[in-house]
């Protein structure tokens, strides 16, 4: 976010049980800038949010964002959006920014490719963000308030992952993101990724998929050991008129939703489906400010339940459970796509009922 | 529905301090007090858990536009769900249903013919007839609504303006006719443009019909300010002391002051909506009666004193709130830098925190109005108001 999540409050945010919310570096060091963040005492104090915040380290928008972004040893080289000088992001500026911005949990500068490439850039990024990651951990000022995070990167190559991943644990960081996915794999490489990680990775640190998602993506992810996740799309596809529902998606743009009575979701317990009908929100969306703030709301609400079931499930014992459930609804006709049978059959959970089609008897 | 007037000003003056008892709210609402305006029904960024947070129960008073519901969703759905007040989860939300919303459901005289009134809306121009607009009523339910009217801008001529209180005064019998509840929840429309005449006319006729109180109109479309007294007097000299009294076109505080004077009680205004739009946020001090507003201390930014912009750099690292020892949601979470910030990089919460800011603000203006009403100070209240908005000009201090 930039400072704000799209038209909540923060006590919107704590209502429906947000922890920590990301912050966009690149875009909170263009404006307001870092220094006068730091000048007004963080961005904690700036925003008055009382929880945790987790800033990335703005690497991943130069890339995706800018003409001419060049990778060098040095860093990140770009064209300023302000005025298109040649600008340099160095690891140790990075870290800077971020020391100054005060969130929680910092990420480190990794030299991030696409997915899809493929040839010794994928090896020679790899390498980068581990000589990088020296040098964002040289620079961090503040180790004892804020958690450096190490990004593994490594492409779709289990033997590279393999070397990112053992020069991270060395280091013994505070907590550990998967990166570069999300951008274009598909599913069954992106999975296995995840796996690998997961299983090298120490068990007691936090493990955080970066850029993840959608909440079945979120639920697979879970089950292979996956801790923390960063998306846009609730709020992204809010704006569109798109609800998050347990089916799937409702498109409450569709003209049979002007006559339909029902709730968003009739199992959700949020403001917004405790007083609205899809009639009403339909006639809100895409024309005015109200219809995305609402549809926002339900959708964040709908991720932050999603997050406490999967939670509370594992803690009580009948995580298998769940996810036989999750499936089900958003997969009635039982065809689970195949990576996720592949994918819950390495975590080790049964979803073999969920499967196969149903019959009258297994109803 | 129960309106009592309270205290009147007596000794010439026509303002008046009433209470407006309403079913589904529990405590009355005082009045001269500032209907709040909605899209849809909801306040335009101000979320229903929000508005909670805003006094109560004065911003628990709605204007609605049934014309903000002619594409959806239909009548038969509206019903089918119960009425505005389930459809929009505010139960003990009072709401005054009125076509025009001066935002985006404004007259178009031109349009208008003996049929209906026309409105310029985001559907394009529609002419609404009695018939359709009693059908909209009946699927709302409104706890007020008022009958269809002719609103005509200043300038037309003075057949046109006739013309309009005869179509006017049929529409509200044509609406009566239609009405379930016999007038019982009904404001009679009255207009009569910039005569004093025609308002007068249309004024006594209006209160020879069953309704439960009157909502005036053609205000605010191009009428000068030097012109208004006299024709808010002729319309409320015509009208029945112990009746509810609602204008529109009446924005501003020194617009609301006249009306005040006049003996209106219910303001609608879409002041909040332009203030928030343009990034502003009102600062105005509200204890007139109390300080003397000539002598006190000017900004030296050369400001009105009224309003800030928050856009402007100055407020870039001010980690004050808008108004120190404001009580609302904005003023103790937030700072006019992080406003600042946020109106920069276009994020919607900017708006959200100053339409609470300056609908407490503006609700607050109504609270002071009272109390000087009360007080039997409204004359100097209004004085002084007035000296005030002006002293930025008139004072010596220059703006180098």
């Amino acid at each position: 976010m930039i400072g704000t999540i799209k038209g909540l409050t923060n006590n919107q945010l704590e209502d429906i049980g947000c922890q920590i919310i990301l912050g966009n570096t690149y875009h909170l060091a263009l404006r307001p800038g870092a220094d006068l963040i730091d000048e007004l005492g963080g961005l904690h104090k700036l925003m008055n949010w009382k929880r945790a915040l987790l800033t990335d380290s703005g690497g991943f928008q130069m890339v995706s964002l800018l003409h001419l972004a060049d990778i060098t040893e040095k860093g990140v080289t770009f064209q300023s959006p302000v005025d298109g000088k040649r600008m340099l992001l160095t690891p140790e500026e990075s870290i800077q920014i971020q020391n100054k911005i005060g969130a929680d949990i910092i990420m480190a500068l990794d030299d991030v490719v696409k997915t899809t490439t493929i040839g010794p850039r994928v090896e020679e990024a790899m390498y980068r963000t581990l000589r990088w990651i020296d040098r964002c951990l040289a620079a961090h000022q503040k180790p004892a308030v804020q958690n450096l995070f190490g990004i593994v990167q490594g492409g779709l190559d289990p033997v590279l992952r393999d070397i990112c991943l053992r020069g991270l644990v060395e280091r013994n960081l505070p907590g550990y993101a998967i990166g570069g996915l999300s951008g274009g794999e598909d599913k069954d490489s992106f999975w296995r990724v995840v796996a690998q990680c997961t299983a090298a990775l120490p068990e007691d640190k936090p493990r955080y998929v970066m850029g993840v998602g959608y909440p079945l993506d979120i639920v697979v992810c879970s089950a292979l050991g996956a801790d923390m996740y960063d998306c846009v799309y609730p709020t992204r596809t809010a704006r569109f008129g798109t609800a998050l529902i347990p089916e799937g998606v409702l498109k409450l743009k569709h003209k049979v939703m002007a006559s339909d009575e029902r709730p968003i979701d009739p199992t959700c317990s949020c403001m917004v489906c405790k007083n609205y009908t899809r009639a009403y929100i339909h006639c809100l969306v895409t024309k005015d400010a109200m219809g995305s703030q609402l549809l926002s709301y339900h959708n964040l609400s709908y991720m932050m339940r999603l997050s406490r079931d999967l939670h509370t499930s594992i803690v009580e014992g009948r995580f298998p459970q769940f996810v036989q459930g999750f499936l089900r609804a958003q997969f009635p006709k039982g065809d689970v796509p195949k990576w996720v049978c592949n994918a819950m059959e390495v975590a080790g959970i049964d979803i073999s009922a969920c499967c196969a089609p149903l019959t009258s008897s297994q109803n | 529905m129960r309106f009592v007037v309270t205290k009147a000003c007596g000794g010439g003056g026509r303002a008046r301090a009433g209470s407006l008892y309403v079913g589904c709210c529990p405590t009355p609402i005082e009045t001269p007090c500032l209907l709040l305006s909605t899209r849809k029904g909801l306040p335009t960024f101000v979320s229903p858990d929000l508005l909670a947070s805003l006094p109560s129960p004065e911003s628990r008073l709605l204007h609605v536009s049934p014309l903000h519901f002619l594409e959806c969703p239909s009548p038969r759905t509206i019903s089918n769900i119960g009425g505005l007040h389930r459809m929009l989860g505010l139960h003990e939300c009072i709401f005054v249903a009125a076509p025009r919303d001066s935002i985006e459901s404004l007259p178009e005289s031109e349009g208008t013919n003996k049929l209906g009134p026309s409105f310029e809306t985001p559907c394009g121009r529609r002419l609404v007839k009695p018939k359709e607009y009693m059908d909209m009523i009946s699927s709302l339910k409104p706890n007020l609504w008022a009958s269809l009217a002719d609103e005509v801008p200043a300038w037309v001529s003075e057949k046109r303006n006739k013309t309009s209180v005869d179509r006017t005064l049929r529409w509200l019998d044509d609406c009566l006719a239609l009405d379930l509840e016999s007038g019982a929840n009904t404001l009679g429309a009255i207009v009569g443009g910039s005569c004093v005449e025609e308002r007068k006319r249309c004024a006594t006729e209006v209160a020879m019909r069953n309704v439960s109180g009157f909502w005036i109109g053609g205000f605010g479309l191009g009428e000068g300010m030097e012109e208004r007294p006299a024709l808010l007097n002729a319309v409320t000299d015509g009208l029945p002391e112990k009746k509810l009294r609602q204008i529109s076109g009446l924005t501003l505080p020194e617009e609301v002051l006249q009306g005040v004077a006049a003996g209106i009680d219910l303001f609608e205004s879409t002041y909040i909506y332009h203030l928030t739009l343009g990034g502003f946020a009102l600062t105005f001090p509200l204890d007139i009666v109390e300080r003397d507003i000539l002598h006190s201390q000017l900004s030296d930014t050369g400001s009105d004193c009224t309003k800030i912009n928050l856009r402007a750099t100055v407020y870039r690292k001010d980690t004050t709130p808008i108004v120190e020892n404001c009580s609302c949601f904005t003023c103790q979470n937030h700072t006019r830098a992080y406003i600042n910030h946020l109106l920069n990089v276009h994020e919607m919460l900017a708006q959200i925190l100053l339409e609470i800011h300056n609908t407490h603000h503006y609700l607050a203006f109504f609270h002071s109005i009272r109390k000087a009403i009360k007080g039997g100070k409204f004359d100097l209240f209004h004085q002084r108001f007035m000296e005030g908005r002006r002293a930025y000009v008139t004072s010596a201090v220059g703006c180098s």
